[in-house]
């Protein structure tokens, strides 16, 4: 099985630890005058997304975590798995209701996600930075309003739900930040 | 920033170069003579915390040094009277914001001088240097013991292996891995006891328990016995390590052999021991103390940088 030592330790370094795997935030190498040295590092749990602090003794091998981040087309959802393929091989893989977790309202058929697999198996998936969807549920359009500034809640087909300028109607496409969920311009069709 | 340009300011290089110059004008004035032993040597540190950097030269293995401390003591045993080093030296698999792989040095002997005078001189040397930059109060000494007191609230020389565990888990250390005790001991003293060290003054720390001895004596103290060395931080920053030199030969022998001992049962390297030096011990080495101090780090430590690269020409990276 594959392992690093903590002199390869740095950000982004996939690990296991306590049977789950973990991606290294930060470390910090520490060691007295004439003593044991010691890796400090801040490492964030893949599964939960929760960061802890942990204390290596430097020089130890840690298991190394069969974490990849793979580019996947996303196809479909059947309720309770949403299926990815890759464009290349057309492999397909089905991540459940966890993996998907927060990026489920922004999967759009079609749409090119980063699903990361441990172990084959997906762990988490990150949608596109920027989406562009119907709007399927919003009031009605104040036409001509573009310059008080005003929003409005617009539900797109992806299921997220944005605030919106209030002359955006009904079955217009938009295109939307996915980091940061805000609205960035309309989408001429 | 481009990768070709330096990783520390003009500016910087400057005051590293101010601060080489103060400490040669500082020996001349003492008349401790400067000497350049070499880098490249048949002989490694067998100190299983320290791994030495070997190189292929005419189909031999060389190491470089990672201290002049064995070259420099076969020249005190041949009489050169005081001497200082002031230039690189090298260690394997030590990187991180206060670690470099190839970092300066600076390490001196005074014959006749105890730990107590060696303190003074190295106060002395280091107010000196960085008084260009900030003004330094007198430095608070204080014993290994009494630093864990004060600071962990716990006495090292009593205290079993469990009673460090829990402070360490107190502090919110959560450790991987199987610790010995001074395992735990080295993860306080560098993580718990110094990040509380004055910032506005030097600290020297004395009297290490007998295990963590290194190269330096040891003398039996009212709680135990002690290794008669210290260590100087500025704030949380170590920078000095002084020692009173150990001169008999028959105990380096077995201080070294078991050493080697420990690296085969750590899985590491095995490398040469310094015959040279054992046969210098034992023809004779002046009752002497001698300390080094890294240089970098007292830039950073004066300049007030975080990171070894602010302070380097050229970092690792761009090296």
């Amino acid at each position: 099985m594959a392992s690093y030592s903590t002199n390869e330790f740095r950000g982004g370094l996939k690990i296991m630890l306590d049977g789950d795997p973990y991606t290294i935030v930060e470390n910090e190498f520490v060691k007295p005058g004439k003593g044991q040295a010691f890796n400090r590092v801040r490492i964030r749990n893949l599964k939960t997304g929760r960061v802890i602090e942990r204390t290596f003794k430097s020089g130890e091998s840690v298991e190394a975590a069969d974490v990849v981040d793979t580019d996947m087309q996303y196809l479909y959802s059947d309720g309770e798995f949403w299926h990815f393929m890759v464009p290349d091989t057309f492999e397909q893989y089905a991540a459940g209701e966890a993996a998907v977790a927060d990026a489920k309202q922004w999967l759009k058929e079609q749409d090119t996600c980063i699903v990361t697999l441990w172990n084959n198996a997906p762990l988490s998936v990150a949608p596109p930075n920027f989406i562009e969807a119907r709007i399927v549920e919003t009031d009605p359009g104040l036409r001509g309003d573009t310059a008080t500034g005003g929003t409005k809640p617009a539900k797109l087909e992806t299921g997220a739900v944005v605030k919106v300028p209030l002359f955006i109607e009904e079955g217009e496409i938009i295109k939307v930040d996915t980091r940061s969920g805000e609205y960035v311009s309309r989408v001429k069709e | 920033m481009s990768d070709w340009e330096p990783s520390a300011t003009l500016d910087m290089l400057r005051n590293r170069a101010r601060m080489l110059h103060g400490i040669r004008a500082f020996f001349a004035l003492r008349g401790v003579m400067e000497v350049s032993p070499p880098l490249l040597s048949g002989a490694a540190v067998t100190d299983p915390q320290i791994e030495s950097i070997h190189a292929r030269v005419c189909g031999e293995t060389r190491y470089l040094h990672t201290s002049p401390e064995f070259a420099m003591k076969r020249l005190l045993a041949a009489g050169s009277g005081d001497i200082y080093y002031l230039g690189p030296v090298f260690r394997d698999g030590e990187r991180g914001r206060r670690h470099a792989t190839e970092f300066t040095m600076l390490e001196w002997y005074r014959l006749g001088f105890d730990l107590e005078a060696l303190m003074t001189e190295v106060e002395t040397l280091l107010l000196t240097l960085a008084y260009p930059h900030r003004s330094l109060q007198p430095a608070m000494r204080l014993s290994y013991r009494e630093a864990f007191l004060r600071y962990a609230g716990i006495d090292p020389f009593a205290a079993d292996d469990k009673a460090l565990a829990a402070v360490a888990r107190e502090r919110g250390l959560d450790v991987a891995g199987e610790m010995g005790r001074d395992d735990w001991l080295d993860l306080l003293i560098s993580t718990v006891v110094a990040p509380q060290f004055p910032t506005d003054r030097l600290t020297l720390v004395f009297d290490y328990p007998a295990s963590q001895a290194a190269l330096a004596r040891v003398a039996d103290g009212p709680y135990g016995a002690v290794a008669r060395r210290f260590e100087a931080y500025l704030g949380e920053l170590e920078l000095v390590n002084g020692f009173h030199e150990l001169a008999v030969a028959e105990e380096q022998r077995a201080r070294f052999e078991a050493d080697l001992a420990r690296r085969q049962a750590r899985g590491q390297a095995a490398v040469p021991m310094d015959d040279h030096l054992l046969a210098a011990l034992a023809a004779g080495l002046p009752d002497c103390a001698g300390v080094s101090v890294g240089i970098d780090r007292l830039l950073m430590a004066v300049c007030g940088e975080a990171d070894i690269s602010a302070v380097q020409c050229f970092c690792e990276a761009r090296a």
